[in-house]
C-alpha cells in the first residue's frame, strides 16, 4: 500500500485557519527555516481514504477474538470513548488551579478509593504513563525507603523469578539494582529454597508477579513475601495479571508493599494499538514518605483520560461486577485449555488462572513446526494468534488469555481451530511456511528489516 | 448491575459442568485460606450505562472550561481539524495492540512508519522511534542514551520546563547520575558559563529552545561549544515552532526530543500525550522503544514490521536500552494525521499565527503603564511580562471573564501563552482589561 507521501500533490490543502488579522511576525533570517517541510499535501479526503485502509488492515478486538497472553485484551465498552471525549475532560489544562476542576479532583479520588479497594493498598498515584513506568516508580518508592533507612549503598539487589516479564529487570537495571534471578519449580512456583538463599541483608526486594506468567497462582506466596520482609526487602507485585484476582485475592493481603496496576488492561481501557495505557501504583502507608520524593516520573498528572475511562468501568460493573469478570476469566481460560490438553501440551496440571501456556516444543522437534508456525495459522481464521515466545523459560510458547468478555461460542470455535490447525500442520508439516494465507502480506523478512534497517521514507532523488 | 460478560448463567453451568467442579471457588485452590475473599452479600452491585454516563457528565460539567487561553508552560491549547478525533477513533486503533503479527497489523505498523518519517522530516534528523510517554520522559530516555559508565555528568540548563526538570532530577536518583545545571541569564542559558562545568566525564547537555520563558537559545553557540568538547547535544523542541523556524538538525544536534501534544492531541488535564525523539543514524541501535522498519514479505511486497529489537526489554531484559513497553501509538497516530491533513503550508501557517499573534499581544502589552517584557531576546508563542500590579490581581481580573490567565512565575511575572486560536478581537478585550487594571492599580 502506499505511503502518504506517494499519495501528495503539490499544492492541495484544505484550509483550517483564518488569514492573520494582525501583523505577519518576521523573524530575522538567521532563526528562519530556509528547508521545505515534506509533509504531505493532500485533501481531507484523501487522508480519511488513506486511514480507513490503514483500518481494514488493522485487526482489532472489534473484529475477532484477540487472546494476547498477558496483555487482558477484553472488551474496551465503547461509551468510555464517548465520556472521555467530553469537553469537561478534554479540554481543561493541567495548570489550571485545582478549585476550577473539583470533576478532575473527582476523577482521581473515586478511582483511588475503589483500586485501594480492590487490591488493599493505602494510597493509588496515577502519574506514571504504563505498567513499565509504574514498576519504575514502585522500584523508585523501594530504592528511597531503604536510603531513608541508611541501607542505600548495601541494598543493592532485587530478586526476581526467572518468568517474569522482560520490563521487571529492565526497571531494575534502570534503577541500578543488581537483578538476581529466583529459579522456578516444575509447577512453575518459585522455589522457596533457592528464595531463602537468596534473601540476605543486600537485597532491596523482590518484584514478582502473581498469577505469575505461567498463569498459575503461587500458594506459598505469604510465605515469599514473608522470607523477603525478614531479609529487610520490600515486595513489589506486577499487577500485569491481576484480572483473575480482582476482589478474589488482594496484593495487600498477600504482603506486598506496592504494585502496579495496568488500566489498559484489568480495568479495560484500550490498548490503542500500543498505548497510551496507565499505570496505577499503590502503596501501603510506609511508603508514603517516600512517594512524597519520588512521585514525578512524568510531567503533569499521569494519563488522565485513561483514569477516566477506567472509573467508568469501576463504576458499571462496581465490586459484584469486577469479582464476577475475575471470575469467568478464570473459568473460560479452564474451559478453553481443557478441551485442548488432548492435543496440546499445556504446561500447567491442575487448574491455570486467567491463562494457559501452550508448549510446542515436541512438535518443533519431532515435527518440524514450531509455535509461530501455528500461530499464523490461526490468523486465517479471523483470530489473533496467542502471545509468542513468552515466557521466555517454556521453549515454543504460545500464551493464550481468553478474557472474560468473550463468548462461550467463541471459545468454542476458537477450541476447534487450534485442534484443526494442529492436525493439519502435523498431516503436512511441509506447509508450516505458507501460513497465513489470507492476508495482505505474508511473512515478512525480518531478518534483512533489522540487517538493513529502512526507518522512515525519503523522497526518491 | 453492569457488566461485560461474554457467558450466560448457563453456560457457566456447562463450562462447570465441563470442569468437573461444583463451585468456581474450586479452581482458586491455589490461593491460601487465609486471603481468599469468597462470594460475599456485601459486594457492592455496580450501575447502569445510563447512570454512569450521568455522573460522568455532571463531573465533567464541574470542570472549568475556559472561554479563552492565554496559558501554555508545556501543554497547549491549539485547533485540532474534527478529523483527527474521527480516526483516533476507529475502533481498529482503538482497540488493537502493539503490532506483534505485522500480517494482520500492516495498518499500525505503516502508521507508525509514517509517524517516524514525519517527526524526521520535522525535525530533520535521520531516524526516530514510535513515541515514548511524554516529553517530560523523552528527555530522560535521550540522556539515557548518552550517560557510560564512566561518563555520568549531564548539565542541564536553568530555562527548562519545571516539569521536565523535576522528571530529570527523580532519573537522576534513578540512574545514578549527576545533574548539574547550566545558571540562567536574562532568560536564556548562560552560556558563557558552560565551558567551565563541562567536565571530562560529562556525557551531554539538554537545553530547550524555545525554552520555559519561551525565548530562543542561542543554538548556533551552543551546538558549536559542545562539538568542540565531543559532548552529545540534546535539544528539546516546541513542535509547533517548526513550521517557520530553522530545523534542529541544521544545528548538527545529537538528539531532538519534544512533547508532541501541540499536534492534535487535547488539553486532557495533561495526558496521555506524546513523547518524540529523533536522532542521528550513528545512535539508531541506542533509541529505546519500539521501532518500525520496512521489509518485504514472502512475495517480495512492501512490509512494515517491528524491528531492531535486540534494544528492547522483551529480549534483551536487564541490558535493554530502556524499559518502555507500552507507548503512545494512538497519539503518534493523532499527530501523523494532525500533518497530514494541515500539510506543509498549513503547518506553517499555524507556526506562523502563533508567532503573529503572541507578538502582537506583547508589543501592545508594553505600550501599557506598568507593564514591562520579563526578558529581552527573541521568542516564539510565549513570553514573559512584569507589571507592578501584582500577579494575582491580573489574574483575577482576567478570570472574571472565564479567561485562563497566564501562568504565574512571581508576583510581578507572567508567563503568556498564544497560539492561532487566540484572535485578534479576544487578545484586544484582554488589553483592556490590563489596561482597567492599570489604571485602577496605579491610581491608587
Ligand atoms: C507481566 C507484565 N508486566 C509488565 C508489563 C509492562 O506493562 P506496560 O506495557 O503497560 O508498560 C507487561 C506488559 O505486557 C506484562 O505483561
Amino acid at each position: 500500500m502506499e505511503l502518504l507521501f506517494e499519495k501528495t500533490v503539490s499544492g492541495r490543502q484544505t484550509s483550517y485557519i483564518p488569514e492573520l488579522e494582525v501583523p505577519f511576525y518576521q523573524y530575522e533570517d538567521k532563526y528562519l527555516n530556509e528547508q521545505s517541510l515534506d509533509f504531505p499535501e493532500l485533501s481531507e479526503l484523501d487522508v480519511s481514504r488513506h486511514y480507513s485502509e490503514l483500518e481494514r488492515r488493522t485487526f482489532g478486538i472489534n473484529q475477532g477474538f484477540y487472546p494476547l497472553g498477558s496483555c487482558t485484551m477484553k472488551y474496551n465498552p465503547r461509551f468510555h470513548e464517548q465520556v472521555a471525549s467530553l469537553p469537561g475532560f478534554c479540554d481543561i489544562h493541567p495548570l489550571q488551579s485545582l478549585e476550577s476542576v473539583p470533576g478532575a479532583k473527582f476523577i482521581y479520588e473515586k478511582s483511588e478509593e475503589l483500586l485501594c479497594k480492590i487490591t488493599g493498598m493505602d494510597y493509588m498515584s496515577f502519574q506514571p504513563a504504563a505498567g513499565a513506568q509504574g514498576e519504575f516508580l514502585g522500584i523508585l518508592l523501594i530504592k528511597k525507603f531503604h536510603e531513608k533507612n541508611g541501607e542505600g549503598g548495601t541494598r543493592s539487589k532485587i530478586l526476581i523469578p526467572d518468568s517474569a516479564h522482560g520490563t521487571n529487570p529492565a526497571t531494575a537495571a534502570l534503577c541500578g539494582l543488581n537483578v538476581v534471578t529466583v529459579r522456578s519449580t516444575n509447577e512453575g512456583y518459585m522455589d522457596l529454597n533457592h528464595l531463602r538463599e537468596l534473601a540476605n541483608t543486600e537485597i532491596a526486594g523482590l518484584m514478582l508477579t502473581n498469577p505469575n506468567t505461567l498463569g498459575v497462582f503461587d500458594p506459598n506466596i505469604c510465605e515469599i513475601t514473608k522470607i523477603v520482609h525478614e531479609a529487610g526487602g520490600l515486595c513489589y507485585y506486577d499487577g500485569a495479571n491481576l484480572n483473575p484476582i480482582m476482589n478474589i485475592a488482594r496484593p495487600g493481603d498477600m504482603g506486598f508493599d506496592c504494585i502496579h496496576l495496568n488500566l489498559h488492561k484489568t480495568f479495560s481501557t484500550p490498548h490503542g494499538g500500543g498505548g497510551p495505557g496507565a499505570g496505577a501504583v499503590g502503596m501501603k502507608e510506609l511508603l508514603k514518605e517516600c512517594y512524597d520524593e519520588v512521585w514525578k516520573v512524568k510531567a503533569f498528572h499521569g494519563h488522565f483520560l485513561v483514569v477516566v475511562r477506567a472509573l467508568c468501568y469501576l463504576l458499571t460493573l462496581g465490586e459484584k461486577g469486577i469479582r464476577d469478570s475475575a471470575v469467568q476469566s478464570v473459568l473460560s481460560a479452564n474451559y478453553m485449555k481443557k478441551q485442548l490438553e488432548d492435543t496440546f501440551t499445556i504446561k500447567q496440571k491442575g487448574f491455570c488462572m486467567h491463562e494457559f501456556v501452550i508448549t510446542l516444543e515436541e512438535e518443533s522437534k519431532n515435527y518440524g513446526f514450531r509455535a509461530l508456525d501455528v500461530a499464523k495459522a490461526f490468523i486465517d481464521y479471523q483470530m489473533y494468534p496467542p502471545t509468542m515466545y513468552f515466557p521466555q523459560i517454556i521453549p515454543e510458547a504460545l500464551m493464550v488469555e481468553p478474557t472474560e468478555t468473550e463468548s462461550k461460542e467463541t471459545l468454542d470455535y476458537a477450541v476447534e481451530i487450534y485442534k484443526k490447525v494442529y492436525q493439519d500442520l502435523k498431516r503436512d508439516p511441509d506447509s508450516a511456511k505458507d501460513y497465513p494465507k489470507t492476508t495482505p502480506i505474508h511473512r515478512p523478512d525480518e531478518v534483512s528489516a533489522a540487517r538493513n534497517p529502512k526507518l522512515r521514507w525519503r523522497k526518491e532523488t | 448491575m453492569g457488566n461485560y460478560l461474554g457467558v450466560t448463567k448457563e453456560q457457566q453451568e456447562e463450562m462447570k459442568h465441563v470442569l468437573n467442579i461444583q463451585s468456581t471457588d474450586d479452581l482458586y485452590r491455589d490461593i491460601p485460606d487465609s486471603i481468599f475473599q469468597k462470594e460475599g452479600t456485601d459486594l457492592k452491585e455496580g450501575l447502569s450505562q445510563l447512570e454512569v454516563i450521568k455522573i460522568m457528565k455532571q463531573k465533567a460539567a464541574t470542570n472549568t472550561i475556559y472561554a479563552s487561553c492565554y496559558r501554555g508552560a508545556g501543554a497547549y491549547r491549539h485547533f485540532i481539524p474534527p478529523i483527527v478525533d474521527l480516526i483516533a477513533q476507529k475502533e481498529s486503533f482503538v482497540t488493537s495492540y502493539t503490532p506483534y503479527q505485522p500480517e494482520i497489523s500492516q495498518g499500525i505498523l505503516q502508521i507508525i512508519f509514517e509517524f517516524q518519517t514525519l517527526i524526521c522530516m520535522l525535525t530533520g534528523m535521520d531516524v526516530s522511534n514510535a513515541s515514548v510517554y511524554d516529553g517530560a520522559t523523552a528527555a530522560a530516555e535521550a540522556i539515557a542514551m548518552c550517560v557510560e559508565k564512566q561518563k555520568k555528568h549531564v548539565l542541564i540548563s536553568e530555562t527548562i520546563n519545571p516539569e521536565v526538570k523535576m522528571v530529570l532530577k527523580n532519573y537522576e536518583f534513578a540512574f545514578g547520575i549527576e545533574l548539574e545545571f547550566i545558571p540562567e541569564k536574562n532568560g536564556k542559558t548562560d552560556l558563557h558559563a558552560l565551558p567551565s562545568l563541562i567536565t571530562e566525564n560529562t556525557a551531554c547537555i539538554y537545553v530547550e529552545s524555545p525554552n520555559f520563558f519561551g525565548i530562543l537559545e542561542d543554538l548556533d553557540t551552543y551546538s558549536t561549544l559542545v562539538k568542540e568538547k565531543g559532548i552529545k547535544s540534546i535539544l528539546g523542541v516546541n513542535p509547533m515552532s517548526l513550521g517557520i523556524l530553522k530545523s534542529p538538525s541544521v544545528y548538527g544536534i545529537d538528539i531532538v526530543v519534544g512533547e508532541g501534544q501541540p499536534l492534535g492531541i487535547p488539553l486532557s488535564y495533561g495526558g496521555p500525550y506524546l513523547g518524540f525523539m529523533a536522532t542521528k543514524q550513528e545512535l539508531v541501535r541506542k533509541l529505546p522503544g519500539r521501532i518500525v522498519g520496512e521489509t518485504i514479505d514472502h512475495d517480495g511486497k512492501r512490509a512494515f514490521v517491528l524491528t531492531l529489537q535486540a534494544r528492547e526489554q522483551h529480549i534483551r531484559r536487564e541490558k535493554a536500552s530502556s524499559n518502555i513497553c507500552s507507548n503512545q501509538a494512538l497519539c503518534a497516530l493523532r499527530a501523523s494525521v494532525y500533518l497530514s491533513v494541515v500539510g506543509p503550508n498549513g503547518f506553517r501557517q499555524v507556526s506562523n499565527s502563533c508567532a503573529a499573534n503572541a507578538h502582537y499581544l506583547a508589543e501592545e502589552m508594553f505600550k501599557i503603564h506598568g507593564f514591562y517584557r520579563g526578558y529581552p531576546g527573541e521568542f516564539f508563542h510565549e513570553f514573559v511580562s512584569v507589571s507592578q500590579i501584582p500577579s494575582n490581581d491580573i489574574i483575577a481580573k482576567l478570570e472574571e471573564h472565564h479567561i485562563l490567565a497566564p501562568l504565574p512565575l512571581s508576583e510581578n511575572k507572567l508567563l503568556w501563552c498564544v497560539t492561532e486560536v487566540n484572535q485578534k478581537e479576544e487578545m484586544d478585550f484582554v488589553l483592556s482589561l490590563l489596561k482597567e487594571v492599570s489604571e485602577d492599580g496605579i491610581a491608587i
